[in-house]
């Protein structure tokens, strides 16, 4: 069933009903990353704040979604939060194979629904439900009630935002099928902001493939790839948090608000230990045979004698550094027990964890007082930080409706920037250096996912500033069409150009498979066009002192080399958006 | 004595909810890009955080499908299940109707799915979960996986 045009299908939350459209733009736009551009640039307004009803909402997927193995994320993308620019935040689950099986190469969410609702989509169906019943419940409890409320279980995804995101907070995430989330930028807060407590997609519509063995027989091809090599074994076996003891041993993880980049101790939260004794079992995106997702469970005595209950949680490297490490966490167990805490409110885990290490030593250093925290925090104290995170999604004081807003928003009100682990938003999982802090500082989703700065800087060792900027754009680049495909990241070393333009060839989309580099360039730059366009300055970026001061395996930051990549790259990201795009 | 072979789900615990068996049968039995047009269905069995189960054929003999099949389109299959005649099914449902395992997927034109015990998901799945077995002819269906009652 490919499509030489887009089919979105367009909600007005005020009315409850929706209309089909047909966009033209397939060559030109792709999918994912570009039709979620495109379209908002169609229904979006880079001039008006993200919390006009009229700013939409936008899902998308991709060519090859369904059609091939870990074609499986969908791109969401909107007005942010955080800093009212237009932004993107990925997830898997269900999303993308629901996306796709209900028809819809997009979804456009505009307007604001008069209750707290649940929209409902499908291939045949389309129901705005008033669920204000369910206001302020948390995110596991409001799924319970939902998987009852609709149908198809099993073939559909459900996007859900929790106490955090009905509060408009920043820093609130959208959770898809309760182990993934649209994580960063503040997704949650833009449902809350439409009163859209779950987002239902029923993929419950058949298509015709392929005729011939061409699409069947590459399909199998790539299926082996992934499956019978050792490719894939990272993601599979530990999981991303086989990152926390490698990085631990180069002097590159965050610990205590990046006071210190290594610590004996971290092997109580290594991926090791959370595989050996907290490892339930693995779960995987819908379409992908990988099964990167990882479910360990929190175990609680709520009474006497030997009362316990339990709850399953997935982990990975990001929230394992956000809530352990960068908490002075050094036991799994209490590491799974706050981001669970975070799960319920609905937060996203990295900013929440990085912002409550920022409110840890500002406490300790008098810049706040408990008057602010409301909980003594303190390195290492779990209940501390589970107390803490209820505030954050609750808003309980100014303090927590501040931080909830990003740590910057707090600093510029109660100081201690210096100490801020922000870069751009807050920051990921690898203390590298001075690439990868410029990567995400100035990337298009202040993301480690932006461009391999963290590997560029484990692997080269000149400091050509030149020559990194050159990197991460071109790397962006290639990201940015995976990204429109949409494949998850972790097969980027399999969908390498020549299989894209196979896959796209089989499935008769012959000019993006002829065409692929220059349709990412396109892309590229009608992002950043639109990311200038509602108010980023790349010359406004801050990257604060903390990161100037650490030590990694390299030894001391070079804080020339650092101020040079920002200016060239801020530079570079100037021209591209103020490239002339139709 | 001559063997017949039907697919059976002894290791869903194992499940990580993939969808590649399910994909695989739409995709090469049914030449279909659907979760539903397909033979096995996986479902998470009350949310994710409970596992998954599937919903397939247990190869009954007698068949409650086949028996209720109007005009011969499905019939007994020796060994278990059913063969599936596409021409001469008019659509009814009576079939996913009798089923008592709900493992009959009905097209919205009413078009029956089933699962015809040729194997080709096997393959596509990850952790191993499916197994083809043996069946003497005549002999009751295999039970569901080697666990002992305890």
């Amino acid at each position: 069933m490919s499509r030489d045009y887009f089919r979105v299908l367009v909600v007005n939350l005020a009315t409850g009903k929706g209309k089909v459209v047909k966009m033209d733009g397939r060559d030109r736009h792709l999918g994912g990353s570009g039709l979620a551009a495109a379209l908002f640039k169609k229904y979006g307004h880079v001039d008006k704040a993200w919390t006009e009803p009229s700013q939409p909402l936008i899902f998308t997927i991709g060519p090859l979604t369904g059609y091939f193995p870990l074609m499986s994320k969908t791109v969401c993308s909107f007005k942010s939060p955080y800093h009212d620019q237009y932004a993107e935040s990925h997830a898997g689950g269900r999303s993308a194979l629901s996306l796709r099986f209900a028809g819809y190469d997009g979804l456009v969410i505009i307007g604001r629904a008069p209750a707290l609702s649940c929209l409902i989509i499908g291939s045949r169906q389309l129901e705005l439900k008033d669920v204000h019943y369910m206001k302020g419940i948390d995110l596991q409890k409001s799924g319970k009630m939902l998987r009852k409320m609709i149908g198809g279980a099993g073939h559909r995804s459900i996007l859900r935002i929790g106490p955090a995101g009905e509060n408009l907070l920043p820093m609130a995430c959208i959770t898809v099928d309760t182990y993934r989330h649209f994580g960063r930028l503040g997704g949650g807060a833009v449902m809350g902001a439409k009163n859209l407590k779950a987002v239902a997609i029923l993929g419950d519509g058949i298509f015709d493939l392929p005729e011939g063995k061409t699409y069947r027989n590459l399909f199998e091809a790539v299926y082996q790839q992934l499956t019978t090599t050792d490719m894939m074994d990272k993601y599979h076996n530990l999981g991303t948090p086989v990152n926390v003891a490698i990085l631990n041993g180069l002097k590159a993880l965050p610990i205590r608000n990046l006071q210190q980049t290594t610590d004996p101790d971290i092997e109580g939260i290594s991926g090791e230990t959370f595989a050996n004794d907290t490892l339930l079992r693995n779960t995987a995106c819908a379409g992908c045979p990988v099964g990167c997702i990882h479910i360990g469970f929190v175990r609680e005595k709520f009474m006497e004698p030997n009362q316990y209950l339990y709850r399953q949680i997935s982990y990975d490297h990001e929230p394992i550094f956000a809530t352990g490490s960068m908490l002075g966490m050094t036991n799994a167990f209490k590491v799974l027990a706050i981001i669970d805490m975070v799960e319920k409110m609905g937060l996203d885990v990295m900013s929440a964890g990085v912002a409550l290490a920022w409110a840890t030593e500002a406490l300790a250093r008098g810049v706040i007082s408990e008057k602010e925290t409301l909980v003594p925090l303190k390195f290492g104290d779990a209940d501390g930080y589970k107390e803490a995170i209820l505030h954050l999604g609750s808003m309980s004081n100014d303090f927590y409706r501040l931080l909830g807003q990003g740590t910057m928003k707090a600093v510029e009100h109660y100081g201690g920037e210096d100490f801020a682990c922000v870069l751009g938003q807050e920051m990921a999982g690898y203390a590298t250096g001075e690439v990868f802090f410029t990567s995400q500082a100035l990337g298009f989703r202040h993301s480690h996912l932006d461009a391999g700065g963290y590997s560029y800087d484990q692997k080269q060792k000149d400091k050509d500033p030149q020559k990194a900027v050159e990197f991460l754009l071109k790397d962006e680049q290639g990201r940015v069409l995976l990204t429109s495909m949409v494949s998850c990241l972790f097969a980027r070393e399999i969908y390498k150009e020549q299989l894209l333009a196979e896959c796209l060839n089989c499935l008769g989309y012959r000019y993006l498979a002829d065409n692929m580099n220059e349709v990412a360039q396109h892309i590229q730059k009608m992002r950043w066009q639109l990311r200038l366009a509602s108010g980023f300055d790349p010359r406004g970026v801050k990257i604060p002192k903390r990161f100037k001061e650490i030590i990694t395996w390299k030894g001391e930051i070079d804080e020339n080399y650092l101020n040079t990549l920002q200016k060239e790259y801020g530079k570079r990201i100037v021209e591209l958006g103020r490239a002339e795009e139709d | 004595m001559k063997k017949a072979k039907i697919l059976t789900t002894p290791h869903m615990e194992r499940c990580i909810g993939c969808h590649s068996c399910s994909l695989a049968c739409a995709r090469l039995v049914y030449k279909k890009l659907s979760w539903d047009t397909a033979g096995i269905r996986i479902v998470s069995s009350g949310g994710l955080s409970t596992g998954f189960e599937a919903k397939s054929c247990l190869a009954c003999d007698p068949a409650p499908c086949a028996l209720a099949c109007p005009t011969g389109a499905f019939s007994q299959r020796r060994g278990g299940g059913v063969l599936v005649k596409r021409k001469l099914c008019i659509q009814c449902g009576d079939c996913a109707e009798a089923c008592p395992v709900d493992a009959i997927y009905l097209a919205p034109t009413w078009e029956p799915f089933v699962c015809i015990h040729c194997g080709q998901c096997v393959a596509f799945c990850p952790h191993h979960c499916l197994e083809m077995v043996e069946m003497s002819l005549g002999a009751a269906p295999a039970a569901e996986g080697k666990e002992v009652a305890s």
